[in-house]
């Protein structure tokens, strides 16, 4: 295997060379925010918030699924993007409907960390007031689209890990929603087997069990890993 | 089939053309179709067989004659006369005036620059030949080019030439053609795909549908050349639902090529073998987008995915893939026809050969044309487009669809090529041109564009969907008179960031409408505000003249 020496905040690194700017990043306790990625799913670069900059380039790129190259100069924290963080989770505010004080993921919540996190103390952006539905059909979870940011994990892991597929995203633009099958209530799908993973990947409190009441949902992003290394070594 | 066999069939269609004095064409491309231009076609047969005319003249439908605003369209070769708004009952008059001076009521000039500024390559064959006739395609020089890069070259020879020619994408982005052939040459893969990407999804676009309606066999064999140079066996053509003439010629001529063993197997009996397929998009404007559009081939939904790794390495199941847009492909059997350096003799120093535009809105001549690249916007609009009607002044020229920008008037000397359009802010661009005269509106201008940009967002990244919807609200508060300064400046940030941050060209680009009326036209968007205050405004102009 051949390997890369590179810079991460002037830090001089090196890594395997099929390794990702987050993979180094993380192992060096570089914080890098990410919202969509997900150890153990494959990456969508989808969220944007792990945008870095690379010197001598106009372009960002997403470090959840950009190999590192040699020689390179990676800037995880500049103002620019500070800034576009923080106005990607005011976009998500805006969309939605994340009202912390009254959500099962109250204090363990990825958005809320991350907007803490990213010093987003106002939102600028008007609230566009969608109305979504809630799902609770299922006999033991449900789902309000309000508070999903459409992360696409569950997606991933219903279909990567359980082989289920039952989740799936429909529609486009603003208009997009994660379904269940072909959007038959949950409570109907054939495909799902109720064994929760989705609920334990979902960032937010848009995938919750109902025996949760507000800031109870404690979600387990441990198991995913955990679930691979096992899978792996037997 | 060899080149021998190929000259006979060619010549027989072509003996079989002397016996006729007269040949009547009538267009059957979309916008003449859809005015029943079969019907004019039955009704000029059935004159002619009527006056007994049948063994001296004969009728063809063909392919897109360029200047649809005045459709149905019918010319009669060789006396060159064009006849404009054909009805059926017109098929008398116009066979009564064969070999006689024209019918004045019906004729329309040709002799205007329209006609004599184009330079056509792509489109050489539209309006001349059957797109239904693999035989007229053939008796137009069709698949010798594909002969002889089979028999004569080798396919670094092949990719060497397209270098040379300087040919960059008609599909937006302007990537070198020849480049992408030797990346995808040189990929390592168990298999090789080529797809056309003939997708076009951009309001008031249809050079590619026009290209495929005219002349599906051009297309084919570009395609069949461009699989042979880069290892490839097997081809697929995208084409939108909404194209149905488009993908019944292009089906025809895909049995017809598979028949005489232009498609298939062995191919002119050479090891090469090359099959093309047709897959239908469903009319999402980004399954335009390289890799959305490998997701819906491989039955998946059409959203983008980040690159790298790109198609050329990484494309469809997998396997390297070469992508290439319609425009661009139909250029290829002319470019090995005729050398590359006849094709890089075309046009300016960073582009070369031509551009088919669709040149539409306040314009008088509306159509299809093809010009060389370097001739100006004001050339093409106030030459080949006959300028503004009714009197009015010309305002701003639209390029690249929602994702390029307007131009103003102190700009239209310009020449048009890659380079320039980007400098002002627009793109070349897939090849839609709109004109807007004095009474358009450039903030409304920009909002139609956001509209769509945010209606087509497949919603996979963030910045574009939810930048989208949030840039179109704010136009559409700011061209009610409801906007403040406050608003304005939002607008501007968020322009800056999605085009920054979004995943695909879809949202990068979709703040150019915005950003370039901004540019150009700053002032129609204060003047809405409900906070403008024109000294202040005209203070703040000063100071940025100052420090620029
Ligand atoms: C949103 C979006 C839509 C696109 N639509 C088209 C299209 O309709 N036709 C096309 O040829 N290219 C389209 N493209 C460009 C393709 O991604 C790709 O660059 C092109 O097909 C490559 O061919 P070329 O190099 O011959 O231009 C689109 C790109 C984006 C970002
Ligand atoms: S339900 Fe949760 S995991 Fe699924 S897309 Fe929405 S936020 Fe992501
Ligand atoms: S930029 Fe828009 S169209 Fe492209 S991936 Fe993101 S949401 Fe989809
Ligand atoms: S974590 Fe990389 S794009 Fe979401």
């Amino acid at each position: 295997m051949s390997f890369k020496t590179f810079k991460i905040d002037d830090m001089d690194l090196s890594a395997a060379e099929d390794d990702t700017i987050l993979q180094v990043a993380r192992e060096h306790d570089i914080f890098i925010p990410t919202l969509c990625f997900l150890e153990g799913l494959s990456p969508v670069g989808a969220c944007r918030l792990c945008l870095v900059e690379i010197k001598g380039s106009s372009k960002l790129v997403p470090a959840c699924v950009t190999q590192v190259q040699e020689g390179m100069e990676v800037l995880t924290n500049s103002e620019r993007l500070q800034k576009y963080r923080r106005m990607v989770i005011e976009m998500l505010f805006s969309e939605g409907n994340h009202i912390c004080a009254v959500c099962v993921s109250n204090g363990h919540c990825d958005l809320q960390y991350l907007a803490q996190r990213l010093g987003v103390d106002h939102n600028e952006l008007p609230y566009l007031h969608q109305q979504k539905p809630v799902d609770a059909s299922h006999y033991r979870f449900a789902i309000d689209h309000n508070r999903c940011v459409l992360c696409t994990r569950c997606v991933r892991v219903c279909d990567e890990i359980e082989g289920a597929h039952t989740w799936d995203v429909m529609s486009h633009g603003i208009d997009s929603q994660v379904i269940t099958d072909l959007m038959q209530p949950w409570g109907d799908s054939e495909t799902c087997t109720s064994c929760g993973k989705c609920i334990q990947v979902c960032p937010t409190g848009a995938l919750f069990k109902k025996s949760k009441a507000v800031a109870e949902m404690v979600k387990e992003h441990e198991f995913l890993p955990y679930l691979k290394t096992m899978r792996e070594t037997k | 089939m060899t080149l021998d066999e190929l000259i006979p069939f060619a010549e027989s269609e072509l003996e079989e053309r002397e016996q006729y004095e007269h040949e009547i064409h009538v267009c059957v491309s979309s916008s003449c179709h859809s005015s029943n231009s079969e019907a004019i076609k039955d009704a000029i047969q059935a004159e002619i067989d009527a006056k007994g005319m049948s063994k001296t003249c004969r009728v063809k439908g063909v392919g897109c004659m360029g200047i649809c605003a005045a459709g149905p369209m019918v010319a009669v070769d060789p006396d060159g006369v064009l006849y404009e708004q054909i009805t059926p009952d017109h098929a008398a008059d116009i066979v009564a005036t064969i070999d006689k001076s024209p019918d004045e009521r019906l004729s329309h000039p040709t002799d205007t620059p329209f006609f004599n500024r184009q330079f056509k390559i792509v489109l050489e064959n539209a309006g001349k030949i059957d797109p239904n006739s693999i035989q007229d395609y053939i008796a137009a020089d069709g698949y010798t080019a594909l002969y002889k890069v089979l028999n004569e070259v080798m396919p670094k020879g092949v990719i060497s030439r397209m270098m040379r020619s300087g040919l960059r994408g008609r599909g937006g982005a302007g990537y070198p053609a020849g480049l992408k052939w030797s990346t995808v040459a040189k990929a390592k893969g168990e298999r090789k795909f080529v797809i056309c990407n003939g997708d076009e999804g951009d309001p008031g676009a249809f050079m590619d549908r026009s290209i495929m309606e005219a002349d599906p066999h051009r297309i084919l064999e570009g395609m069949a050349i461009a699989a042979y140079a880069v290892g490839a066996d097997q081809g697929y053509i995208y084409v939108r639902a909404e194209y149905p003439l488009a993908i019944k010629r292009l089906k025809n001529a895909i049995r017809q090529a598979k028949k005489l063993g232009f498609l298939g197997d062995n191919i002119f009996d050479t090891p090469f073998s090359f099959n093309v397929d047709i897959r239908l998009g469903a009319g999402a404007f980004v399954c335009g987008e390289e890799t959305a559009l490998i997701a819906s081939v491989e039955g998946g939904r059409g959203n983008p995915r980040p690159r790298p790794p790109y198609p050329a390495a990484y494309g469809l199941w997998g396997y390297p893939t070469l992508i290439n847009n319609a425009e661009t492909l139909a250029n290829v059997p002319s470019i090995m026809r005729h050398g590359a350096g006849w094709f890089s003799a075309i046009g300016t120093e960073g582009s070369k050969g031509t551009k088919v535009f669709a040149l539409s809105g306040r314009v008088k001549n509306i159509g299809l044309i093809e010009v060389p690249m370097g001739i100006t916007l004001r050339e093409i609009i106030f030459d080949i487009g006959g300028g503004i009607p009714d009197g009015k002044k010309f305002k701003a020229v639209q390029t690249g669809g929602p994702s390029g920008g307007c131009i103003p008037e102190e700009y239209l000397d310009m020449p048009v090529e890659y380079e320039s359009l980007k400098e002002l802010g627009s793109i070349m661009g897939s090849g839609g041109m709109i004109v807007m005269d004095e009474t358009s509106s450039m903030v409304d201008v920009a909002k139609y564009f956001m509209e769509f940009s945010m209606s087509e967002s497949c919603g996979k990244c963030i910045p574009c969907r939810v930048g989208t919807r949030q840039m179109h609200d704010l136009l559409d508060r700011i061209s009610k008179g409801m906007g403040t300064t406050h608003d304005l400046h939002q607008l501007e940030e968020l322009c800056d960031m999605v085009q920054a941050t979004s995943l695909c060209g879809l949202g990068q680009s979709a703040p150019n409408p915005v950003v370039s009326t901004l540019r150009y036209f700053r002032h129609e968007y204060l003047e809405l505000l409900t906070d403008y205050d024109p000294d202040a405004a005209v203070a703040a102009d000063e100071t940025s003249e100052v420090t620029q």
